[in-house]
């Protein structure tokens, strides 16, 4: 019963989207607020029934309704109260279902604070929303329904998969799912800008924060990952280049570059062509990304994502391009630039480059990834490019970018005088060139690492250099001096707030060259009492426990970890799930700022007499997250409302 | 003006071009069966091989982490050579994909091994149940001794 009600909302809520998407457009068109009304209501209403659809699913998961044929496959009677509901969104059907949820609340946002503020815009915005509502509803109900049944009810459900039950991967997918919606909303106006061909600066100036928030989403989902990669998976990496991390990389590259092109079109009305565009590029690469990890099209070890919605997706994709490259034509008019570049050494022209350089990552995130499929459609051979590949191309890409970060922020817009150019750069400049100078003679003999470490100097030194700046401005206006900091943070929260997220990247710039250039590893087999060296470090294998836990056996190793005193005992593990075909990894670590002790048991003789094990040190990882944390801060900090407008 | 900007232009694209071409060139992998490899095995070319684990070749050594199998197709099966733990989804009877090089010495030196997640629904066996109360007996017992 409860299944089928579930199914039934989800197709009630169907036809309101639809109803809601057809009634605002022709409200708008034929200047009839009732309909628009109408369709605000069935806003309202999806929103209510895709809750229930979420909750049903949540309540068939607690009460261990195996007869749900997803259900069935996502847990067991041994599956912790916890991930219980998080199994909820542990596979495709109820991931699609959170993914819905979050975008009809974010269309509840969208009607809360808009309604009145977007005008002309708003009905539009409606329709959009609605629509891509709709074809996610249409996937529920049509192509991976969540409440199908299960012939024979079997007695107890498959599980979870085991990798999943950890807490990063219960807040990976909802940050990055909240990023993936989130781009919806910038994208709706653009459409809506575009339809009613006011092309202008509203809609920009309209969804400004949303855009914010969407990339802050995404990096958090992007960070958690990476730690969910670096503490479960037990390969001693945080990023492995795999179709799952690039169909989430790349539309954060191109939010990226849309968030600094925006400004150059609300300063210099230029670009607007290319906004409109950008925004549709990542809202695009969000469908691209779910077709690559969910259709099973790209062979990856993320595997339990595999479907058959591919189609969906691609054609979905299909439809949003084409309707917007054919109001992009129809309003081609309408959309040259007013200003225009001055001078190649001018802000403008530095963010052009930022943007540039960024879209050039996507597509080679973008080219690398569906790589094998081209070669296979074009050559019939199948042919793939691994991480090496990535970092070739990446790195160069990356480093200039980091170079634009501190050269942007602070250069003059329109043309800049060789007086600005001395002001805002002769001082970092010399940091920079005198870090490169030290870490070489410091014996760091990695050409990449150096310039990266002297390229974030003298990022780290222009943010020094327009922050100190600004502050013995307000002091000379009688200011004291933490107050004079904390007002500007908070009076041109967007400016600092960019340069704290700038400092976040700088961060994590640091512990990626770290643990590039500077991680170490071995893998042996050991007897009990045996010892093992590597980087100063010493591992003893003590021995080996078997242990029953609630859904899975776990045999544990215990090495004692010292560098001349005993630091600690860690216990790397494998845990045998019983719905599994093989054995998961537990590893365990010792983290620090400066290197963290990484082990992986592999294997191990019965008796518990020898345990082969794998020992990394890993340098400066732990700023990777550091990093993360002041990213996510300083993106915070711009989101918060301004408070130079009275309240 | 905008002339200095289109050649800027032209100048990125084709760096990117060219290091994309680069990359591929440098670090691509190509996908072969068993067979295909046993056709044309060229020595020192990046290849990913995949095929099933043939039954009575696996070897693994611990103390030199020397790990050796035969990987088949049905028609031509190639005898790989590995240096280190086999991963957890790896056995006998079993798919995997190995990365590495042919040598002259007549067998496939892999650099890593990805061993593949068969996706079908199954309903609970208790293979890892025996092995983990297995486990748990052989360790507590030799422990009181």
């Amino acid at each position: 019963m409860i299944p089928e009600l579930g199914s039934a909302a989800a197709i009630v809520a169907l036809a309101l989207a639809l109803w809601g998407a057809v009634a605002a457009a022709t409200g708008a068109r034929t200047g009839r607020p009732a309909l628009v009304l109408s369709a605000q209501h069935a806003a309202l209403g999806v929103f209510v029934l895709v809750t229930a659809c979420f909750a049903l699913l949540t309540y068939a998961f607690l009460i261990f309704d195996f007869s749900v044929r997803y259900v069935a496959i996502n847990t067991n009677l041994g599956t912790p109260f916890y991930y219980r509901i998080t199994g909820v969104w542990g596979a495709l059907e109820g991931s699609i279902i959170l993914w819905t949820w979050m975008l009809a609340l974010y269309t509840l946002i969208v009607i809360l604070r808009h309604r009145e503020s977007a005008h002309e815009l708003y009905p539009w915005v409606l329709t959009v929303m609605l629509s891509v509502m709709a074809f996610f509803l249409l996937v529920i109900t049509v192509a991976a329904p969540p409440f199908a049944r299960l012939t024979p009810v079997p007695a107890d459900g498959r599980g979870l998969n085991p990798l999943l039950e950890d807490t990063g991967m219960i807040t990976h997918p909802v940050a990055l799912y909240l990023g993936f919606t989130g781009v919806t909303v910038p994208f709706a106006f653009a459409l809506a800008a575009l339809i009613t061909g006011r092309v202008g600066d509203a809609w920009i100036t309209l969804t400004r924060r949303w855009t914010i928030i969407a990339w802050y989403f995404l990096s958090l989902g992007l960070l958690i990952g990476g730690w969910w990669s670096y503490h479960v998976l037990g390969w001693g990496g945080y990023w492995a280049w795999d179709p799952v991390e690039n169909a989430a990389f790349m539309p954060w590259l191109t939010a990226t570059a849309f968030l600094h092109s925006v400004m150059v079109q609300e300063r210099r009305r230029m670009l607007k062509l290319w906004n409109l565009w950008l925004v549709i590029l990542t809202f695009g690469l969000t469908l691209f990304g779910t077709f690559l990890t969910r259709s099973g099209v790209i062979a990856s070890v993320h595997a339990f994502t595999q479907g058959s919605i591919g189609v969906f997706f691609l054609s979905f994709l299909a439809l949003v391009l084409l309707t917007a490259l054919a109001l992009l034509a129809w309003r081609w008019d309408a959309l040259s630039a007013q200003g225009e570049l001055d001078s190649v050494v001018s802000r403008e022209s530095a963010f052009l480059l930022n943007n540039v350089l960024l879209i050039a990552a996507a597509f080679t995130v973008f080219f690398g990834t569906v790589f094998p499929l081209l070669s296979e459609a074009v050559r019939g051979v199948k042919v793939s490019v691994g991480a090496p590949f990535f970092n070739q191309v990446n790195v160069p890409l990356f480093l200039a970018l980091i170079f634009l970060m501190g050269v942007g922020p602070l250069i003059a817009w329109r043309r800049a005088s060789p007086d600005n150019l001395r002001r805002s750069f002769l001082w970092p400049v010399a940091v920079g060139v005198a870090a490169a100078a030290l870490f070489s003679a410091l014996g760091i003999r990695s050409t990449l690492a150096v310039l990266a470490l002297a390229l974030t100097v003298f990022v780290a030194a222009t943010i020094a250099v327009d922050f100190s700046r600004a502050t013995r401005a307000r002091l000379r206006m009688g200011e004291r001096l933490l107050p004079a900091m904390g007002g500007l943070l908070r009076r041109h929260n967007r400016r600092y707030g960019g340069f704290v997220v700038h400092l976040g990247i700088l961060i994590v710039t640091l512990g990626v060259t770290g643990s590039q250039a500077w991680s170490v590893q071995t893998e042996t087999t050991l007897r009990r009492g045996e010892a093992a060296e590597l980087a100063g470090y010493r591992v003893r294998f003590d021995g080996l426990t078997a242990t029953e836990e609630s859904n899975h056996f776990k045999v544990a190793g215990a090495f004692t970890v010292s560098n001349g005193r005993v630091l600690s005992v860690l216990r790397p593990a494998k845990k045998f799930y019983p719905q599994e075909q093989s054995p998961i990894a537990g590893v365990d670590y010792r983290l620090g700022f400066g290197e963290d002790v990484y082990l992986v048991l592999g294997d191990f003789a019965r008796d518990g007499s020898e345990a082969t094990v794998k020992l990394q040190v890993n340098r400066l990882v732990s700023w990777i997250w550091i990093g993360g944390a002041v990213l996510t801060l300083g993106a915070l900090l711009a989101i918060l409302p301004d408070r130079k407008k009275p309240a | 003006m905008k002339g200095k900007f289109v050649a800027g232009g032209a100048v990125i694209a084709a760096a990117l071009a060219y290091m994309i071409y680069a990359g591929v060139t440098q670090s691509a992998v190509y996908f072969v069966t068993p067979s295909e490899l046993r056709a044309a095995p060229v020595v020192g070319k990046a290849y990913r091989l995949g095929g099933l684990v043939q039954p009575g070749s696996l070897r693994w050594e611990p103390r030199s982490l020397d790990l050796s199998f035969a990987l088949s197709d049905g028609k031509a099966t190639v005898p790989v050579r590995h240096k280190g733990t086999p991963p957890d989804l790896f056995g006998e009877s079993r798919g995997a994909v190995v990365e590495g090089s042919w040598t002259a010495d007549g067998y496939f030196k892999a650099s890593l091994i990805l061993a593949k997640h068969s996706e079908e629904y199954k309903a609970p066996h208790d293979g890892g149940t025996t092995l983990g109360k297995d486990l748990i007996r052989t360790l507590q017992g030799e422990g009181r001794q």
